[in-house]
């Protein structure tokens, strides 16, 4: 599973599970607390839009369960879609867990369906932070989550973290990152606490994070992520060498994914679509033979270009020296073959540097 | 731009019936105007008039009958005069109205100068006010009979007596001659008309004279070009004849002269003491402008009528399009707006901030806000204006003068031998318990006192000699906020006074910025220079690097505040492969960026132009 570039075809399913527990204070996404009498009738629609599916999918290289909370539903209806999929051979499954719900049954489960890859929701390893973050976990069932997972002889782990609370120090994030590392994970997703409308945190603006301390504790991060060994390969994402995240590598280059489930994203062919937002319009779409898909766009050649670069330049890929103009110049350095790519400070700032792209170049 | 106007078959809309043929007898003529404070009542009054008099049917009448520009109506102000022609018991009554506003005090002179009266109208729950009683002594002066009236006395809090007896102290009428209606019930409004008609005098005026009719507004339409306002003083204005512009100096053919009842109505002639409009072919309005004096080609008057004044703009800025490209239709938009307002001027200039726009000069604060309003709301256009400044005169070393209305325009302080700044005589009317805020407010915008007399034990009139400089400002609002509106505010032109004066410049990053640039007095250009770097600090977003933002006066540096660099602007998650989305909100940010003017290299949101300049004192 470790990334091979872009030699072989590579294809994505992501699978959304849009069911969670509790919602936390910061969350937008596309999940209920309030339906897991739909979980049985969500999962068997999922079943048949990935048996439908399948008859004209190449082989999938990657599959990414997501949520919600994947682990809330049983192992072996994950399982079931996986099962309709033409997987290829080698191919990186992903399962996004909460740790209050992590058990060595659970993570035993995965491993015989062929999941190689668990994606931790460990966002802080402070209590005080988590209670903040409207999270239910601890830090304790991090650490026994990350046992479970090793136990069950699952290959891959990659730890989820959210930093910029205003409840969170300075020094209590350099506590998160040194017991993270502690963990030995192959892969760390961290990403900076975003204030959505309508969310708990959002609509309080004395909850709202500081940019400036954002930024102090996104250095601190990539300086302690990098002397521990992990690679920053993208805008929020730290691997160690050849354990970059094959599936999520597929959006930065814009390469081909289908999903399965509500609020799921496809891009397939040029074209962008995504499905109903509600699993109950899901449902029903499936079991009427209707399309799930809501909206789409398909981008015209100069458009896709912008696209291409604008993803680039989230990655240690980087864009051509001549994409950008000078007057960023000292937030970009060096990646190789005329290429250029953001700097620590320079990714802080990377939608200033994306503004810019496609302006020629003297200024 | 008003409506086109109706052009309305004759006998459709006609409650005197009829064509119309030959002139009225002026004995029978009335012609006035009501002065009155904003909301004291004259639109209901108006209304009520016209219902009464039968001129408007009830069905036909709609709320606030002649405040027709949309600007007016939301406003509540009337800005161009209109007048109208009723008939009341065997009269014929023109009912002139006049701009509601100090920035246009040379209108309402004109106005006046077609009146053989006025009727004062003093809301009876708050007394006379300012401008309203500076009105009142133009009146007195021409001579004008003053038909005192209070309105509405259907209110609980109406003192009739107490308003009555302070309108004798100020005015010198006597109470027992103060009417008391409510434009609103109707109440006492035909005892009003009646009073008109006995009180007022009807005009004199010879018809077999040269012709003599003053023009008291025009306006532009799209249709029919310039539409005068006019009252003939002497002779016949005949529709055909050749007439003679005295002032601007143009011959034109009188395309169409008529009356407004209120329903435009034709005729072949107005003779003396008759008000109505004409229509010569006319394509500009500062060809016929308020104040001229209309005669015979064939047969001239020896001299115009007296009065005439060019008014002269007091508050000049600069405006720029916010979108370069836009500049030759602002430019064309102003040329159609002159149109319609001579008393706006305008002249290319060049902003190294800014680009290309123009220098504009204005009546006064509210003229400007206005002219400026028309243009975005009129021509779709997005404009930046730069701070108000007012002209002012420069001797050099050499001894040359030098007007000066734009700050970056102002000789190198060591070539300057003296600035001097127009002054305004301000008068404040306010209730006496708010003498010392008012005080206080004048003293801190450099003004001395010239007088203080009390109308009544609760009102006091305080007089000052204020620069015009810190009353273009906030002074009104401010005027208004510290004495909780009570308080009402006259000006008058003052001559100018040499006074100690800098020019203090804006720099961002290092560079200085034209369009912020200020002239202010010695003592005032510290707090001043602290309070725009601060304010600017707060407007301007945090950029890729420091921003310092220097106030400075010649090469000194007196304030100073830093934006710091920004730090993090970055989308953190992707969601699900939910590239759209991301791309969008680039997107959105892209737009951001051109509602903001490159100053350098720093991006100036072009609010920041705007909330800058309106700095509160
Ligand atoms: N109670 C009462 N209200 C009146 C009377 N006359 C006018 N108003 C109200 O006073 C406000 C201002 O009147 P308006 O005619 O627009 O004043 P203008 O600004 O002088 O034209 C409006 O709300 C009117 O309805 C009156 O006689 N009695
Ligand atoms: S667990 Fe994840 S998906 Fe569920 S509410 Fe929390 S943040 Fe949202
Ligand atoms: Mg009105």
């Amino acid at each position: 599973m470790t990334d091979t570039g872009s030699a072989s075809p590579s294809f994505g399913i992501y699978c959304h599970i849009p069911f969670c527990t509790h919602r936390c204070d910061y969350c937008a996404f596309a999940t209920w607390t309030d339906r897991e009498h739909l979980i049985d009738d969500y999962m068997a629609s999922c079943r048949r839009q990935a048996r439908e599916l399948a008859a004209e999918l190449p082989a999938v290289t990657s599959v990414f369960f997501g949520g919600g909370t994947p682990n809330l539903v049983a192992p072996e209806l994950l399982g079931e879609v996986l099962a309709e999929l033409p997987l290829a051979g080698g191919a990186e499954i992903t399962v996004e867990c909460n740790p209050d719900l992590v058990t060595a049954e659970q993570m035993q489960s995965y491993e015989a369906l062929g999941v190689n890859r668990i994606s931790l929701g460990v966002q802080s390893m402070n209590s005080g932070v988590l209670d903040a973050l409207g999270r239910r976990h601890d830090p304790e069932m991090v650490a026994a989550s990350v046992d479970a997972v090793r136990r069950a002889g699952i290959g891959q782990l990659n730890l989820d973290l959210i930093y910029g609370s205003r409840a969170e120090s300075v020094s209590d994030w350099e506590h998160t990152l040194a017991r993270a590392i502690e963990f030995e994970p192959d892969h760390l997703s961290v990403y900076g606490l975003t204030p959505e409308a309508g969310t708990a945190l959002g609509d309080d603006p004395s909850r709202h994070p500081d940019d400036d301390d954002m930024a102090d504790k996104y250095l601190l991060t990539d300086e302690l992520l990098g002397r521990a060994g992990y690679e920053a390969y993208e805008i929020s994402n730290w691997a160690r060498p050849g354990a970059r995240c094959r599936h999520n590598r597929l959006y930065w280059r814009q390469g081909s994914y289908a999903g399965v489930g509500c609020a799921a994203h496809s891009h397939r062919d040029g074209r962008r679509y995504w499905s109903v937002r509600t699993p109950e319009r899901f449902i029903a779409a499936i079991s009427n033979g209707t399309s799930p898909v809501a909206g789409s766009e398909e981008l015209g050649p100069d458009e896709r270009r912008l696209e291409a670069l604008q993803l680039a330049l989230r990655t240690s890929d980087g864009v051509p020296a001549g994409a950008l103009p000078h007057d960023v110049g000292h937030l970009l350095e060096p990646a190789g073959e005329g290429r250029l790519k953001l700097t620590a400070r320079g990714r802080l700032l990377a939608n200033e540097v994306a503004v810019r792209l496609g302006l020629p170049s003297a200024r | 731009m008003r409506p086109a106007m109706p052009h309305v078959p004759p006998a459709a809309d006609i409650p005197n019936g009829g064509a119309r043929t030959g002139s009225t007898s002026a004995a029978s003529i009335r012609n006035f105007s009501i002065i009155a404070h904003i909301d004291h009542g004259k639109s209901t009054l108006s209304d009520r008039i016209l219902e009464l008099t039968g001129a408007v049917e009830e069905r036909s009448m709609r709320a606030q009958y002649l405040d027709s520009m949309d600007l007016e109506r939301e406003r509540g102000i009337t800005i161009k005069a209109q007048n109208v022609r009723v008939s009341w018991r065997g009269h014929t009554l023109h009912l002139i109205d006049t701009p509601g506003h100090v920035d246009f005090g040379y209108e309402v002179s004109r106005s006046l100068a077609a009146c053989e009266g006025v009727v004062l109208l003093v809301d009876a729950a708050q007394g006379i006010e300012a401008q309203t009683l500076a009105n009142c002594y133009l009146a007195l002066e021409s001579d004008l009979t003053i038909v005192p009236v209070l309105n509405k006395i259907d209110l609980p809090a109406a003192d009739p007596d107490l308003y009555a007896s302070e309108i004798e102290r100020v005015l010198g009428i006597d109470a027992s001659e103060v009417l008391a209606i409510s434009a609103k019930t109707g109440e006492g409004v035909e005892a009003l008309l009646d009073a008109i008609t006995e009180r007022i005098p009807p005009p004199s005026g010879d018809p077999d004279a040269p012709l003599q009719a003053l023009i008291f507004d025009s306006h532009f339409d799209q249709y029919r070009g310039v539409v005068s306002s006019v009252r003939v003083m002497n002779g016949r204005l005949c529709a055909g004849d050749r007439l003679r512009f005295m002032h601007a100096g143009g011959q034109h053919l009188s395309e169409e002269v008529g009356l407004r009842l209120p329903a435009v109505t034709p005729t072949d002639e107005l003779g003396p003491g008759e008000v109505g409009y004409l229509i010569a072919g006319i394509k500009d309005v500062a060809q016929a402008r308020s104040g001229e004096t209309v005669t015979s080609a064939a047969a001239p008057a020896d001299v115009p009528l007296a009065g005439y004044d060019d008014p002269k703009p007091m508050v000049f800025c600069g405006l720029y399009p916010v979108d370069g490209d836009e500049y030759p239709d602002l430019r064309d938009a102003l040329a159609k707006l002159r149109l319609n307002d001579a008393s706006v001027t305008f002249e290319p200039e060049t902003s190294g901030a800014l680009g290309f726009g123009f220098r504009c000069g204005f009546l006064g604060l509210l003229h400007m806000e206005i002219v400026r309003e028309r243009l975005e709301r009129e021509f779709g256009l997005s404009l930046i204006a730069t701070a108000p400044s007012v002209a002012y005169r420069v001797r050099t070393d050499d001894d040359q003068e030098v007007e000066i209305d734009n700050p970056s325009d102002l000789p190198p302080a060591g070539q300057i031998g003296e600035i001097a700044e127009p002054m305004l005589n301000v008068s404040v009317l306010t209730p006496s318990a708010y003498t010392g805020a008012v005080m206080d407010l004048c003293q801190s915008r450099r003004g001395s006192m010239t007088s203080m007399d009390y109308l009544s034990p609760e009102r006091v009139e305080l007089r000052y000699e204020v620069p015009l400089a810190e009353v273009v400002t906030d002074f009104f609002d401010q005027l208004k906020s510290r004495t909780q509106g009570y308080a009402s505010l006259d000006y008058d032109h003052a001559g100018y006074r040499a006074e100690r004066l800098v020019r203090v410049d804006i720099l961002l990053n290092g560079e200085s910025v034209d369009a912020f640039s200020a002239i202010r007095h010695r003592d005032g250009a510290y707090p001043y220079g602290k309070a725009i770097t601060a304010k600017l600090a707060e407007l301007i977003p945090r950029q890729l690097f420091d921003v310092p933002i220097q106030a400075a006066i010649g090469g000194r540096i007196i304030a100073r505040e830093t934006v710091k660099a920004k730090r993090k602007d970055v989308l953190s998650k992707c969601y699900g492969g939910d590239i759209t989305r991301k791309r969008k909100l680039l997107e959105r940010q892209k737009e951001g960026k051109k509602r903001m003017k490159a100053i350098g290299r720093v991006e100036v949101p072009n609010e920041a132009f705007v909330s800058a300049l309106r700095l509160e004192q």
